[in-house]
């Protein structure tokens, strides 16, 4: 067993080592080839344990490789835990990994950093397993930083350009502040239960209910409110939830195939596995999933308005990821993590879609993004029209498409949860958000939709002449990822309300909505009838109508209501001003703060005053001292006269 | 075989008398003191291999022990050995110098055989200070130490080296003497200077506070630790890059290693009364410093800077212990801190090094230290950029290199001390990114900024093995740290079991 976990593991690192290291000897074609191969071989295997799991009904596996480091009686080690939430994330993580590898082939061909970019990929791969992968917080917090450094490196793969250089030190920073909070979370979970591994904290962490600890003064928080908070504020940076979204709009500088298995389909998810592993930890602390609950509804809502007025296409796709990873959210905090996994798998295949169709625009239009100079394209690009289609009508949540699935559930669960004995206005603030959320993403969605495949041609004449279809390294994986973008969402029987994660995910009595829906669920179709009726499905339904009516028919709204809210559309392009609070608040008050430490702190005070200061001073006491020494002896033999008179008198008065 | 030859001796006088012959050899000869320095410093490093194979982890005592009589009217005595926490500072030394040596090979062209002497004496002083068992033998070893360091800035350096080097002298210099009268005290007390001795001699609190303030006076400057940091952004900006590498790799660590060996287990006390004033000022190297280095224009001071937040961690793990106990009731935690201060240093001495040798390649190519005139170096010197960016992440704490255990350990356990305490130490995880990457955007990234940047060749054989070399030990600690912390494991805990019992 050990052995096939660690060839999904390595299979990957190995074809990025040789492709990183030894690119240049081996060239572009053999490079390619043991990327892919390594990745595929993980995909194969991933596959394979995932039979294991369904059909064989294997138990879980949690066994250590190697000792990192013994200190002071903990051992931290590295170690795999494979269970079936663990193998629902291979078999995600490595088939959309393997799609891009491919579709990179011919995205990528032109590009003088081929080689690098594979092992990148690659790489990232690897550390995405590892992560997933983890049975401790050690390994966990490994994995969560090397795909953070990927992130950075790909973002950043186009060195030359200013604003991907920003972007990727942006991406870091503020996925370190989330990260930040990630570390102390972790220092709790080791503090209150003197481990770091999975199975022993989530056995101990029932006996901390009710401890407190004072984190200011005076105050008694609950130690597992305080510990999941922490947690969750590692979840907020990478998996880009309000206020730490600001880096992942920007992260679209990064080549498109990136965009597509890191900040859409895999890495971005990071967040919702984490909180979905520690369920355990979480289902403890009602404030801690409110907090949740809260974050995930605001990122749902308002990080969709954004995508309405984006006019780059990658950018409308970011926005939408953005709150879709909201939806994933919103299950956490309602305690549906089955929901939230099971959206993030159906997310992760017509996202990955989404964007890898979205790069097809992008090469036919010669990198051209901005979507008012696109339009019609549906007649060129006959095969990435209909996978995009079958992507969008994905993720609006139409009837039949996985999207619809995932999303009904999870608007099913949240509406559950109003009815929760401790509900207060933040699961109605979340199903209102949720249910808002389905008429926004209808809306952007096909107005892209809308923008890029149907309507007046806008591109220019030579653009035009050379659009067509591109290379079948393009359309296959587009192809590929379509079928599960429609046929994923029948699992739902079996992941969501049948009892597929079994011990893998713990939710507590009281908070069991998933359960009261299962309960009520009478296969398939009869959610899908049930779907039908809901305001979501005619939510969904107005914003498709809504998208075809201003964006085809009456284009003059669209510039009507500019024209009337404009107060709201500079907002949106403002991005809520959050950018600016980052960059000229954050960054720009840090390096104030750091020059006016150092001219004032170290230059003025210490250097200045304190060492050059002690300095001067003995030199202007020498100064002084060198005055008295005149060398002549007369003066001498007048200062000694003046002494013996001085000790005399002192005798004479007090020392009889 | 090698366990009856005094290695510590050899590891001692083997590099001083190479010096002397290098020294000898001079600059006529064409073969001249290259080959002869790297050999004796080869030599060196394969000698320190047997501390480590050879070494007992299961005992406290010291090991490879040397006795022999120096100053009998006094007591004094030519003592020796180590335990696990001044042999692994004694490999880092001997690897380090093989590096230096490399790195001033071809770059120095002014008087080599005095400059590669110079190295290599201070070497031996090095190892004298971390295998001393005398206090005397320790405080010459200790001053003798600035004597090379001294010329090193003052001979090779920049522009305003004398400047640096004055200031580097005094104040390391006046930390030193209260020392000296700390020590003379206890002789005093114990009869003789045997260090092992001075730790068992009972102190009342105000003797013993007196002496932590005279020992911290000497460690402070020497980490250093804010507020008596300023002396090194200075030096290490007018010392050539072997200077650097020496400085920051090592010599900030000997201040460390007093903690370790004087000030907590003589003091114990005034160590738990003053607690709260150390975990200050290593709290404020982390922050403060951390934005300061934000600040910085030049490459060097800006990596100077850093090393002082970095050496924060390891002030910080060192004392947090006394914290732990007062807020949990138990000494459970404190191992882990201060094994993770002892990793910090290891790992800080390669990292730094490392940055410091990055800076070093750039510097010898267009002779500029300041930021601004870099941009887009990646476009032309590829792997060079390759290597910095690893070198940069891993001063960044990036899990899978060294730099993250330490800070990773000294976290874990802090938090256990205070909430607040864990959380300012954290903050490095945002300001060391900043700083760093910054730095490596402004350098590195962007179109290519000039006709300079433009001319630049990528890293030949010699400094792609340095680099290679130290990529190897950061990664190799970070994926695999046990065996460091492993030799320190019963030297650590017997000090804490010291340290846990009161002198009064």
């Amino acid at each position: 067993m050990e052995n096939l976990f660690l060839t999904i593991v390595l299979a990957p690192l190995v074809g990025s080592l040789l492709a990183g290291l030894f690119g240049k000897q081996i060239g572009r074609t053999a490079s390619h080839w043991v990327t892919i191969s390594g990745v595929a071989l993980s995909c194969a295997l991933s596959f394979y344990v995932m039979k294991l799991f369904v059909m064989d009904g294997m138990a879980s596996y949690n066994e250590s490789v190697y000792t990192w480091l013994v200190s002071d009686g903990i051992k931290f080690e590295i170690g795999f835990l494979v269970d079936k939430l663990t193998a629902i994330m291979l078999v995600v993580v490595t088939f959309v990994s393997l799609m891009v590898h491919i579709y990179t082939i011919g995205y990528m061909h032109d590009d003088p950093g081929y080689q690098r970019f594979f092992s990148y990929i690659a790489l990232f791969t690897f550390s995405m397993l590892m992560l997933v992968m983890a049975n401790n917080f050690l390994q966990l917090f490994f994995g969560w930083e090397a795909v953070g450094l990927v992130s950075y490196l790909l973002i950043g793969f186009w060195y030359t350009r200013e604003t991907a250089v920003f972007a990727n030190l942006k991406a870091f920073l503020v996925n370190r502040v989330g990260d930040f909070g990630f570390l102390l979370g972790i220092a709790a979970v080791l503090m209150y239960t003197g481990s770091l591994d999975y199975a022993t904290v989530f056995a101990k962490v029932p006996s901390l209910v009710g401890e407190t600890m004072q984190v200011f003064p005076g105050t008694e928080w609950s130690v597992l409110t305080v510990m999941c908070i922490l947690l969750f504020i590692g979840a907020m940076g990478k998996s880009a939830q309000v206020p730490l979204h600001v880096w992942l709009p920007d992260s679209m500088e990064g080549p498109t195939p990136i965009s597509a298995l890191i900040h859409a389909a895999t890495m971005v998810t990071a967040g919702i596995f984490m909180v979905s592993r520690m369920s355990p930890i979480f289902e403890l602390s009602t404030t801690a999933l409110a907090f949740i609950l809260f974050i995930g509804a605001v990122t749902a809502l308002f990080m969709g308005f954004l995508g309405l007025i984006q006019h780059d296409i990658k950018r409308v796709v970011a926005y939408s990821t953005l709150s879709q990873l909201g939806y994933m959210t919103v299950a956490l905090g309602a305690s549906a993590y089955s929901a939230a996994i099971f959206h993030l798998m159906t997310h992760a295949f017509f996202k990955a879609l989404l964007f890898l169709a979205a790069g097809a625009v992008i090469i036919a239009m010669h990198h051209e993004q901005d979507m008012r100079k696109m339009g019609g394209l549906r007649k060129y690009m006959p095969i990435t029209y209909w996978t995009s289609l079958i992507g969008s009508l994905a993720l609006i949540g139409f009837p039949g498409f996985a999207g619809f699935f995932s999303k009904d559930t999870i608007i099913e669960a949240v509406h559950a949860a109003t009815k929760l004995d401790h509900a207060t206005w933040v699961h109605s603030f979340a199903y209102f958000a949720v249910l808002a959320g389905v008429f926004i993403t209808a809306l952007y969605s096909f107005r892209m939709f809308f923008l890029v495949f149907h309507g007046k041609e806008r591109m220019d004449d030579h653009t035009r002449e050379h659009l067509h279809e591109c290379k079948a390294v393009v359309t296959v994986p587009l192809i590929l990822l379509a079928i599960p973008s429609v046929l994923a969402g029948y699992l739902l029987s079996d992941v969501v309300m049948g009892d597929y994660f079994g011990t893998a995910i713990y939710v507590a009595q009281a908070n069991d909505v998933i359960g009261a829906l299962a309960a009520d669920y009478h296969g398939i179709l009869g959610f899908l009838l049930h779907g039908v009726q809901g305001p979501a499905f005619w939510l969904a339904m107005g914003g498709l109508f809504s998208a075809w009516f201003i964006y085809m028919k009456r284009p003059s709204i669209a510039d009507w209501f500019q024209d009337k809210f404009g107060f709201l559309h500079t907002l949106f392009e403002n991005k809520y001003y959050m950018d600016d609070l980052f960059i000229k608040v954050f960054a720009g008050g840090g390096r104030m703060l750091g020059k006016g430490l150092w001219k004032q702190g170290d230059v003025n005070v210490i250097d200045g005053l304190i060492v050059n200061g002690s300095a001067a001073t003995i030199n202007w006491f020498a100064g002084v001292v060198r005055v008295v020494q005149t060398g002549y002896l007369y003066h001498y033999a007048f200062v000694m006269i003046l002494g013996l008179l001085g000790l005399l008198s002192w005798f004479v008065w007090w020392g009889a | 075989m090698f366990a009856d030859l005094p290695l510590l001796s050899l590891l001692i006088w083997v590099p001083i008398f190479g010096g002397l012959i290098v020294l000898a050899v001079g600059d006529k000869d064409p073969w001249g003191a290259r080959p002869i320095a790297l050999i004796v410093t080869v030599l060196t490093f394969l000698l320190s291999i047997p501390l480590y194979t050879g070494f007992d982890t299961g005992t406290a005592a010291m090991q490879f022990t040397e006795t022999a009589n120096w100053i009998e009217a006094f007591n004094i005595r030519y003592a020796l050995g180590v335990d696990g926490i001044s042999m692994p500072l004694i490999i880092l030394t001997s690897v380090i110098m093989i590096i230096i040596v490399l790195a001033g090979w071809k770059v120095i062209t002014h008087r080599v055989s005095q400059y590669m002497a110079a190295f290599l004496i201070m070497q031996g002083l090095i190892n004298g200070v971390f295998a001393s068992l005398d206090a005397i033998l320790f405080y010459v070893y200790w001053e003798a130490m600035l004597i090379p360091m001294f010329l090193i800035i003052g001979i090779w350096g920049g522009p305003n080296r004398v400047y640096a080097t004055i200031k580097f002298f005094l104040y390391t210099f006046l930390g030193s003497v209260f020392m000296l009268v700390a020590l003379i005290y206890l002789y005093f007390k114990a009869g003789s200077f045997d260090i092992l001795a001075f730790h068992a001699v009972q102190l009342s609190l105000q003797e013993q506070i007196l002496i932590f303030i005279a020992f911290l006076l000497a460690f402070a400057v020497k980490v250093p630790m804010w507020p008596v940091h300023t002396w090194l952004p200075d030096a290490h900006v007018e010392a050539p890059t072997g200077g650097s590498v020496i400085l920051a790799a090592i010599m900030l660590k000997v201040g460390g290693y007093g903690f370790l060996r004087f000030s907590l287990p003589i003091t114990p006390d005034a160590s738990h009364e003053l607690d709260w004033l150390i975990i200050g000022m290593s709290l404020i190297a982390i922050a403060y410093i951390g934005f300061v280095a934000l600040a910085q224009q030049d490459m060097k001071k800006l990596i100077a800077y850093s090393s002082i937040a970095h050496m924060g961690f390891v002030t910080l793990g060192f004392f947090i212990s006394f914290s732990i106990f007062a807020s949990t009731g138990s000494y459970e935690g404190s191992a882990l801190a201060m094994e993770g201060g002892m990793v910090q240093m290891i790992s800080h001495g390669f990292i730094s090094a490392a940055m410091f040798l990055c800076v070093g390649v750039m510097y010898d190519r267009m002779h500029s230290r300041m930021i601004n005139d870099y941009g887009g170096v990646v476009n032309t010197m590829p792997i060079f950029a390759a290597f910095m960016v690893f070198f940069a992440m891993a001063n960044a704490g990036l899990p899978g290199t060294s730099g993250f255990v330490g800070e990773f350990m000294v976290i874990l356990a802090s938090f256990k001390a205070n909430f607040w305490i864990a959380f300012v130490a954290a903050t490095t995880l945002i300001l060391g990114a900043a700083y760093t990457l910054w730095m490596v955007k402004r350098v590195l990234f962007g179109e290519v900024a000039n006709d300079k940047v433009a001319a630049l060749t990528d890293l030949d054989g010699r400094e792609f093995f340095i680099l290679g070399t130290l990529a190897f030990a950061v990664l190799l600690f970070g994926v695999w740290p046990d065996p460091l912390v492993d030799v320190m494991h019963v030297t650590i805990d017997n000090l804490l079991q010291h340290i846990a019992q009161s002198k009064l």
